[in-house]
């Protein structure tokens, strides 16, 4: 049998800690959760000889061990937990060449915590290009340490580092710092009450209960050892700080060389233009349009085929199977549903293959940079960017990407806004019904379908931003406002990194949706074909009333009158009254009611009601389109026409329709109070607009 | 003469001498905002704010009312 050692990846942001980890697991790699919290876990397995395997796992981005975020304390409570079943045998240290000072912090941070411990020196194939020499066996010696010197981008040292993790017992774990030569009479009165413990783990459980509060890690209890107050504590940190680099500067003094006179310098090139006054901004909007063109543009021809191939099979499956309530179940449930989440897939892909290229290649930060001074005027940061744009894709990422946001009302409002901007489960329900009853025909070039679904994200960022004023006006928290963000260099985004995070977020998303969608299209059918009363005796009392029709209307009038008088029927009939106003019928109704588990399950419902409400199953590939268009009132109007098309498209733009969205908001604000006044609030203004909209437009 | 990171230039540099403020929050000292390290603004965003600066090699971006609070000499060039 073969033994499995734990790794530790960990490491600044920037680094290139995800391309390490990917090239070491390439596809054996799985994302989950830590327990409690909404941190992504990313472990994965890499075979280092042919009996010992390396369970690695990749640690969030951290600048030091003194953590400032639930990320960031995800990192310490592993390296302070001897017990916990994922603390790392050995800990491999992540570091970019260009910044080997501040990377070498967090590298003799985690080294005297006697953990065996290897520094890995990424981007090695920018040393030629920035001057940068070193002198490896030196620090090697200096840092009493391994280092792999090692290139992602053109896969280089990968197999010296896994050598050097198998062979971690021969790692010194002598450390770099003296922790008592912080402030000798408090360390040694430290080392007196606790004689039997590490120093420097005393002292990080101390600054870590300041700041977390105690965890239960079984570390020693320091609950009796006050004698220093917070400002205190911070003070002796910063004089940690600087001893650290003391110590760094000493070594990197011999260790390495930086000619600068050899050193191109493409950053500064590259920023004079992207964080330009008016260019900067220039190419911001230029490159937010370039990617709503190809959701919009791009997208449609893999949707297209999958929304065929999915009616097609649908009628297969009716065809092949004997017919009864189980053929009807997997056809008009089943697979209507399964293709309502399958058809976002294409829609999905590219957001997140934009978003993850404009993160990799560092032109993000610009836009945090230029964005800043305009977003606070609202109450928000210039991080506040990067949630609004990645909630174009998703809310639930995006709401815990306002981590790194530093002050708690600037991160309080970005969550509390973050739901009015497009998300991709909006799409499918925008563009069906702009598919439906907005003209073809184009306007400089793009299409009027194309401007519409550009002013529907313009309406999400834009009341996002107003919603954010008024928040700002409205909410007494008082906070310290502070910001910081590195500027990393820019670098052409890895392809496997891109694609890896692509597929990943995708998957995530597909299966997570795909339950919710799946279980809610079996209850609705369910609901949609079984009834009490009337619609037992639907044949009779339709054949009555209708003496003179056809065979072929009959069986369409009795399959509408089944519908009406199915349970759902009666729920929909029962709201009618309330969103008659809006320009709804009752299932448009029903459809609303099933949004609010999540928005995207509206065009399924839709599918799923018009399948089981239609008798003439022998019409080849209907979609769901061409059902939605040939819909009608009795007196034979449409149902979506342009007032109800505008009112429908409006009520989702500003309706808060997604329990995911409302659970991860409670878990991130820890209370109930936020997630509720964004129900109500939200939903009360998208009825009202709707409202507006139809009656002024029929 | 006594100033701080706010009153730079774009492109002026100057060398850290006090960054012990209760308001620096412990971040930016590991960042590499300590007394005796250089210096350099960078980068202006429109309305001056926030600061692109090069300290101790890092890149990083802070608003002018943190630049504010770490003091420096000004290198003259």
């Amino acid at each position: 049998m073969s033994k499995q050692i734990n790794v530790a990846l960990i490491g600044n942001p920037n680094t290139g800690k995800t391309s390490v980890f990917n090239a070491l697991t390439g596809l054996n790699q799985k994302v989950g959760n830590y327990p409690g919290i909404t941190v992504d876990k990313k472990e994965g397995v890499c075979k280092l000889s042919r009996n010992l395997k390396a369970h690695i796992i990749d640690l969030p981005g951290t600048y030091s061990i003194n953590a400032s975020s639930i990320d960031e304390n995800v990192v310490v409570e592993l390296l302070l937990n001897k017990n916990d079943k994922d603390y790392p045998d050995v800990a491999v240290i992540v570091s970019d060449v260009e910044n080997l000072k501040r990377n070498l912090l967090l590298f003799t941070q985690i080294k005297d915590l006697k953990i065996p411990s290897i520094l890995v020196i990424n981007m090695a194939d920018r040393m030629k290009r920035k001057g940068i020499s070193l002198n490896i066996p030196l620090l090697e010696e200096k840092l009493h340490t391994k280092i792999a010197v090692v290139s992602t981008r053109k896969n280089e040292g990968i197999s010296e580092l896994k050598a050097l993790i198998e062979d971690y017992r021969n790692i010194s774990t002598e450390p770099c710092l003296d922790t008592s030569t912080i402030d000798n009479t408090y360390f040694e009165s430290l080392k007196k009450t606790f004689p039997d413990q590490e120093l420097y783990k005393l002292w990080l459980v101390i600054c870590q209960d300041v700041n977390f509060g105690k965890v239960d890690r079984n570390a020693p209890d320091i609950s009796e050892f006050k004698t220093k107050s917070e400002s205190d504590i911070k003070r002796l940190q910063q004089k940690e700080t600087i001893k650290r680099y003391q110590f760094i500067n000493n070594v990197l003094k011999e260790g390495q060389t930086i000619d600068k006179s050899k050193a191109t310098d493409l950053r500064s090139r590259f920023d004079r233009v992207l964080t330009h006054k008016v260019w900067g901004y220039v190419i911001f909007f230029a490159i937010l349009l370039l990617i709503f063109q190809a959701i919009y543009d791009w997208a449609s021809v893999p949707m297209d085929f999958i929304d065929a191939s999915f009616a097609s099979l649908a009628d297969w499956v009716k065809e092949v199977l004997p017919a009864g309530v189980f053929t009807n179940l997997l056809a008009e449930g089943v697979v209507a549903g399964i293709g309502g989440v399958v058809i976002f897939i294409p829609q999905i892909a590219f957001l997140f293959l934009f978003i993850s290229v404009l993160e990799e290649s560092g032109y993000m930060s610009r836009v945090v940079f230029l964005m800043d001074r305009v977003m606070r005027r609202f109450g928000l940061s210039g991080k506040s960017v990067v949630p609004l744009i990645s909630g174009t894709a998703c809310a639930i990422p995006a709401v815990m990407a306002t981590r790194n946001i530093e002050s708690w009302k600037e991160r309080l409002i970005t969550i509390l806004v973050t739901p009015f901007t497009t998300c991709s489960a909006r799409l499918p329900v925008y563009l069906i019904i702009i598919a439906l009853v907005i003209p073809e025909g184009s306007f400089l070039g793009f299409s009027y379908q194309a401007l519409t679904l550009m002013l529907l994200y313009i309406l999400g960022f834009g009341s996002a931003v107003f919603a954010a004023y008024i928040l700002n006006k409205v909410l007494k928290t008082k906070s310290k406002s502070f910001f910081v963000i590195e500027m990393p260099s820019y670098k052409v985004p890895l392809l496997k990194n891109v694609g890896l995070t692509v597929l990943e977020k995708t998957k995530t998303f597909v299966f997570e949706a795909g339950k919710i969608i799946l279980a809610i299209s079996i209850i609705l059918w369910v609901l949609a074909s079984y009834g009490p009363g009337d619609f037992n005796n639907a044949e009779t009392i339709v054949t009555a009333e209708n003496p003179n029709l056809s065979e072929v209307e009959l069986e369409d009038e009795i399959a509408s009158f089944k519908l009406e008088h199915s349970y759902i029927g009666i729920v929909g009939k029962a709201i009618e009254p309330a969103i008659k106003p809006l320009g709804y019928d009752w299932k448009i109704g029903i459809g609303l009611v099933t949004s609010f588990a999540a928005r995207e399950v509206f065009v399924g419902t839709l599918a799923t009601i018009y399948s089981v409400g239609s008798a003439n199953d022998n019409e080849d590939e209907d979609t769901i389109k061409s059902k939605m268009a040939a819909e009608t009132y009795s007196n034979g109007a449409k149902v979506f026409t342009l007032a109800s098309g505008i009112s429908l498209l409006l009520f989702y733009a500003f309706a808060m329709q997604c329990m995911s969205t409302l659970a991860i908001v409670k878990r991130e604000t820890k209370s109930w109070k936020w997630p509720i006044i964004q129900l109500i609030g939200m939903s009360a203004i998208a009825y009202i607009i709707a409202l507006i909209a139809f009656q002024f437009l029929k | 003469m006594s100033c701080s990171i706010a009153d730079l230039k774009k492109g002026e540099r100057g060398i850290i001498t006090d960054s012990s403020s209760d308001s620096i929050p412990l971040k930016l000292l590991e960042m590499g905002c300590l007394p005796g390290n250089e210096v350099t603004l960078l980068q202006l965003a429109p309305f001056a704010d926030p600061m692109y600066l090069n300290v101790n090699g890092s890149h990083l971006a802070i608003r002018k009312e943190t630049a504010a609070l770490i003091l420096i000499d000004k290198i003259d060039e």
